[in-house]
């Protein structure tokens, strides 16, 4: 690994795309995300690359599905009202099963919202969020470093399965700053791309669309699509335990509020709870194995989330019952505080749920 | 070793400078290292603040709701980060520019004549650095030595002229407590 920098959680991401081979970026200033296309409006000239700044969101989303179509490394990157403008064009691009990463840096909603941090686009990230039967591969990292690693994993991920990725961020995330280190020798993947519109000198042309007029086709195509999904489910799903051994309570949390959870496990096990933390890394293909597992040994589960409750009904579909899973969220750019979560963990203990 | 900071002041004060110099020296010397800013639209010539952990363990939460220190430089900053610090930790405040007296006596307060001082050097806006090398001296979190490291990595290049005026601040405010 190359030397320890310390960099913000968007710069990092963007940086991460760039060593991943990526060489194009469309996308459409909002706030808090900005960070990500001024870094790669400097550097992707530097590498060759393109960046443009599309008119709308819209544009941006189709300019990424015509640069996948050609099998170009392209990405972009938005924020909460932006990422539902470009949902059309997502379920294109999954229908099509092109590659392409998004990064979706989430803030307090529902519409405009505001701009401080939020976890209130994981529904619409994990369930579709466009129109069909498709998924999105979408990743909650919890560091600076594991955005630089999942980021250039996603380019991988997406090439490998013909699928988008979604990288599911926030605020805080994208301002924080870490060290982190790049490895120092990357070589993409180089997974072959038979299927890309290049040009048909030679060989017979491409045809990439997401149009089936015949329904006995388009069955075909959306079982195709669940066996992907199903595939990556036995491939892509990974999460991380802490101090779940023995514990009576497991807080499920991702990203920031994963943060947080943590501390509040440091504070309830100095005070002699047994507390542990469920940290899901990938969000679609949910861990859901993982936590059913778990769900043998542990007496309850407490989600938290920056949302009304999102990601809540995964771990109660995970769980299946078998143990009780109460809930904690802060919203609309509000942050849970290591108090807060920790006294709900010692509701859960004390049975005051 | 756990030190959790948060940085205020006006916004062009050099706050988040201050508290990215703290996190980068924290680094150089092999620490658990997070910084955060405020972000809101307040930021816009208003008020600005940045969270600092510094840690020999795994940080888990950047965010900091009970601060260990606070280096305050400006009255609205005082009113609204005084109250919060946990018992028996540190205050380091500019006493030149803010004009009435911390009101907690469960804590450890250091005033400092920063913004005099830094006019005294000629430049007012090194009144962050002579702040910093206050707490420093009553903290130790990290080295004078690796904060003036970290000028050059932190500051951009066409700020490295007034390194050596950085540094000679740190070093007024590193004799003072």
């Amino acid at each position: 690994m190359g030397e320890k920098v310390l960099m913000k959680g968007n710069e990092a991401l963007a940086e991460a795309a760039i060593r991943a081979g990526c060489r194009y970026f469309f996308g459409y200033p909002i706030t808090p995300q900005n960070e990500v296309p001024e870094y790669m409006s400097r550097r992707l000239p530097e590498v060759g690359g393109v960046f443009v700044q599309a008119e709308s969101e819209v544009a941006a989303s189709n300019m990424i599905y015509g640069a996948a179509c050609a099998g170009a490394r392209v990405m972009t990157s938005s924020s909460s009202p932006g990422i539902s403008l470009m949902q059309e064009a997502l379920s294109y691009i999954a229908g099509a099963e092109l590659p392409c990463v998004v990064a979706n840096i989430v803030r307090g909603g529902p519409g405009l919202g505001g701009i401080q941090p939020a976890q209130s686009d994981y529904l619409q990230a994990t369930k579709g969020g466009g129109h069909g039967d498709y998924h999105l591969f979408v990743f909650g990292p919890g560091s600076v470093q594991e955005i630089v690693d999942i980021t250039m994993e996603a380019f991988e991920i997406a090439d490998r399965y013909r699928n988008p990725v979604m990288i599911l961020s926030d605020g805080v995330l994208g301002q924080m700053m870490e060290p982190v280190e790049f490895p120092d020798h990357y070589e993409p993947g180089n997974i072959p791309k038979p299927w890309a519109t290049t040009g048909a000198k030679g060989r017979p042309r491409n045809i990439i669309t997401s149009l089936e007029l015949d329904p006995v086709k388009l069955e075909q195509h959306n079982i195709a699509l669940a066996e992907k999904y199903k595939k990556a489910s036995q491939e892509l799903t990974r999460h991380e335990e802490y101090m779940t051994e023995d514990a009576d309570v497991v807080v499920v949390a991702y990203g920031t509020t994963a943060r947080v959870a943590r501390a509040a496990v440091d504070r309830a096990r100095k005070a002699g709870v047994k507390a542990g933390l469920f940290r899901p890394i990938s969000l679609y293909p949910f861990p859901s194995g993982a936590l059913f597992d778990l769900a043998t040994r542990a007496g309850a589960f407490l989600t938290v989330e920056m949302s009304m409750g999102q990601m809540v009904e995964d771990v109660r579909l995970a769980v299946n019952g078998t143990r009780p899973v109460h809930f904690y969220g802060r919203a609309g750019g509000m942050i849970p505080t290591t108090r807060e979560v920790y006294g709900e963990i010692c509701k859960v203990v004390e049975g005051r749920v | 070793m756990h030190e959790e900071l948060i940085v205020a002041g006006f916004g062009g004060q050099g706050v988040l400078v201050t508290g990215q110099l703290l996190a980068y020296a924290g680094m150089l010397e092999g620490k658990k290292v997070s910084w955060i800013p405020s972000y809101g639209p307040e930021m816009r010539g208003g008020t600005a603040n940045c969270s600092v952990v510094i840690s020999s363990g795994e940080i888990a939460s950047p965010l900091v709701n009970e601060p260990t220190s606070i280096i305050i430089m400006n009255k609205p900053s005082l009113r609204r980060f005084e109250p919060l610090l946990v018992p028996g930790g540190l205050l380091v405040y500019d006493c030149s520019i803010i004009d009435v007296t911390p009101e907690r006596n469960d804590i450890e307060t250091v005033a400092v004549e920063a913004n005099r001082i830094a006019d005294g050097l000629g430049e007012l806006k090194v009144a962050n650095m002579v702040l910093l090398g206050a707490y420093l001296a009553r903290t130790g979190v990290v080295s004078p030595e690796a904060v003036i490291e970290s000028l050059s990595k932190v500051l951009p290049p066409r700020r490295h002229h007034l390194i050596p005026l950085n540094k000679s601040a740190l070093e007024a405010g590193l004799v003072i407590s």
